[in-house]
């Protein structure tokens, strides 16, 4: 077996083990579930809308729900193995630091499509209820999956950076803040060169047209770089270590 | 495979941690490797296992330079706390790292049950590790340096924690690996390394300051024998000066006058036969004649105290 999937198993085996895994899901439900149906912060609830699409869920929901989530799983994935001494074991195996943040990063990104899964009874619902646009709302869960994917490459890079899982979480919270929310309002109150920087740094605008079904290849290749610099940064600070 | 060490060194920051270091491993030899704390054992050992990344010098391991991930599957290597993932399952840990070191499929469980015969983990094998006692913890770390078979051992103080049962089984399992394995072990435990190792090396301050069988340590570090005695029969000053005028002799000394108690130094070979003929021609009695052996700790110290 590849020694990607053999630490990518084990993280998720590992994940499920302990019953912190089933409180990070919960807790991941009960945000997407407040702010899609009863509680709008960005665009108006489900209710309100009036409209058969999961506008609501995409930008009420599964933004702070995912903006918790991450950070909350990469936090320990590399922190966790300097603390224990863990990160000595593993390096001295046949596995390079590259192979190793990959299947730790897989590893999240197939917990966070499970949280996701979770998520297709509001799909189901809303297209009993009315006209749903299916091609739209695919796009739409295709962008959560990029935007996820940057995110968890952030928040790898956050936990290579110390031995401190607590310390690893803020640091990525922060980021995620900055990409997430920051950069698009700094865009909105700023003029000119710097507007258009910020609104180009933001996941918010690229993510946005996704909801709304267009599925740009700027947009793609973006999320993609963030994920390799991300990716990148944190073989580099595993390297340095050493 | 055969480990060869050239003019090796690591600084950390201004500090030499290791100094210029060449050594040499055969294949069936168990090394021991001896030092006071902060001598500078785990940064060579981590350096060999490529955790570290080595200073200066060479690593050549089978006669080829070290190329990171494919020369880890030749090296077993338990760390010097022993890491561990505490929430995991014995069988599941040792399973995880038979994969990482690429133990094809078809082996994985021989060589798991393998294991946990050998590291005595039968009764435990499905606790989680974070369940077991510290023996035990060291007994799955060992295991997992084993679990691919790898030509190469290296334990940075592997029988730390266990009881002295264990402390004779591991010891003895490392003397059996030894034989067709290539074995470096560091300890601060002096009997172990009589009992379990080939050879010797001591560091001390990153310098290499000893390396030999004990036996050779014991003669480099001495270099002459010494005797005890005690002779009656004849005033001191007669058997000191009778004591004295022998071709072995290199020095003595009286202990103690009254009970007529000498220290004899031999130089090159054993006086112990003179010594008789000399007690038998001046019609002395030989009450006690004790060779006295350095031993290990003495050279130690020796070597390490500055």
């Amino acid at each position: 077996m590849n020694p990607i999937w053999v630490v990518a198993k084990k993280e998720i085996s590992s994940f499920f083990d302990s019953l912190v895994a089933y409180v990070f899901l919960i807790v991941f439900l009960l945000i997407c579930g407040i702010f899609t149906w009863l509680y709008g912060i960005f665009v108006q609830d489900i209710f309100i809308r009036g409209q058969a699409d999961l506008m609501a869920f995409f930008i009420n929901g599964a933004l702070p729900a995912i903006g918790l989530f991450i950070p909350s799983i990469t936090m320990g994935m590399i922190a966790k193995e300097y603390k224990s001494g863990t990160i000595e074991l593993l390096l001295t195996k046949s596995v390079s630091n590259a192979q190793l943040v990959i299947g730790k990063f897989i590893a999240c990104l197939l917990l966070i499509a499970i949280a996701l899964t979770f998520t297709l009874p509001y799909l189901i619902t809303i297209a009993q209820i009315g006209d749903l646009d299916l091609g739209r709302t695919l796009a739409g869960y295709f962008g959560l999956v990029l935007i996820s994917a940057a995110y968890i490459s952030l928040g790898l890079f956050a936990s290579s950076l110390t031995a401190d899982q607590v310390v690893a979480f803020v640091i990525s919270l922060v980021m995620g803040i900055c990409f997430f929310i920051l950069f698009s309002l700094l865009s909105s109150n700023l003029q000119g060169i710097s507007s258009e920087f910020f609104d180009f740094a933001s996941f918010f605008s690229h993510y946005e047209p996704m909801v709304r079904g267009v599925i740009d290849t700027k947009d793609v290749i973006f999320f993609l770089s963030i994920t390799f610099l991300g990716l990148l940064l944190t073989i580099n600070q595993i390297s340095k270590r050493r | 495979m055969d480990i060869l060490i050239r003019n090796l060194s690591k600084h950390y920051g201004s500090q030499k941690a290791v100094d210029n270091i060449s050594f040499e491993v055969k294949t069936g030899e168990v090394l021991g490797f001896l030092g006071p704390n902060g001598a500078g054992k785990t940064t060579t050992m981590k350096m060999i296992t490529s955790y570290l990344t080595k200073g200066e010098g060479e690593i050549l391991i089978g006669g080829k330079s070290f190329d990171q991930e494919d020369m880890r599957r030749h090296i077993g290597y338990l760390p010097e706390h022993n890491p561990l993932y505490l929430d995991m399952p014995v069988l599941e840990y040792l399973k995880f790292c038979a994969s990482l070191q690429k133990v094809p499929k078809s082996l994985l469980d021989s060589q798991i049950k393998k294991m946990v015969r050998q590291c005595g983990l039968n009764q435990e094998k499905h606790k989680k590790i974070g369940e077991l006692s510290k023996g035990y913890r060291q007994r799955v770390g060992l295991a997992q340096a084993m679990i691919h078979d790898p030509e190469i051992l290296i334990l940075d103080e592997p029988t730390t924690g266990l009881d002295p049962n264990q402390i004779v089984e591991i010891r003895a399992l490392i003397r059996q690996l030894g034989k067709e394995k290539t074995v470096i072990l560091s300890t601060h435990i002096l009997p172990e390394v009589e009992a379990t190792c080939d050879r010797i090396l001591i560091i001390n301050q990153g310098k290499i300051v000893a390396n030999g069988t004990s036996d050779t340590l014991r003669k480099q570090a001495s270099g002459n024998k010494l005797l005890k005695l005690r002779i009656s029969g004849g005033s001191s000053n007669d058997i000191h000066a009778g004591l004295s005028a022998l071709s072995t002799t290199k020095m003595v000394d009286i202990i103690n006058a009254e009970e007529n108690r000498f220290e004899l130094q031999s130089s090159g070979q054993d006086s112990n036969e003179e010594v008789f003929k000399l007690c038998v021609k001046n019609n002395w009695v030989l009450l006690e004649m004790v060779p006295f052996e350095t031993r290990l700790e003495d050279i130690f110290r020796d070597l390490t105290l500055n």
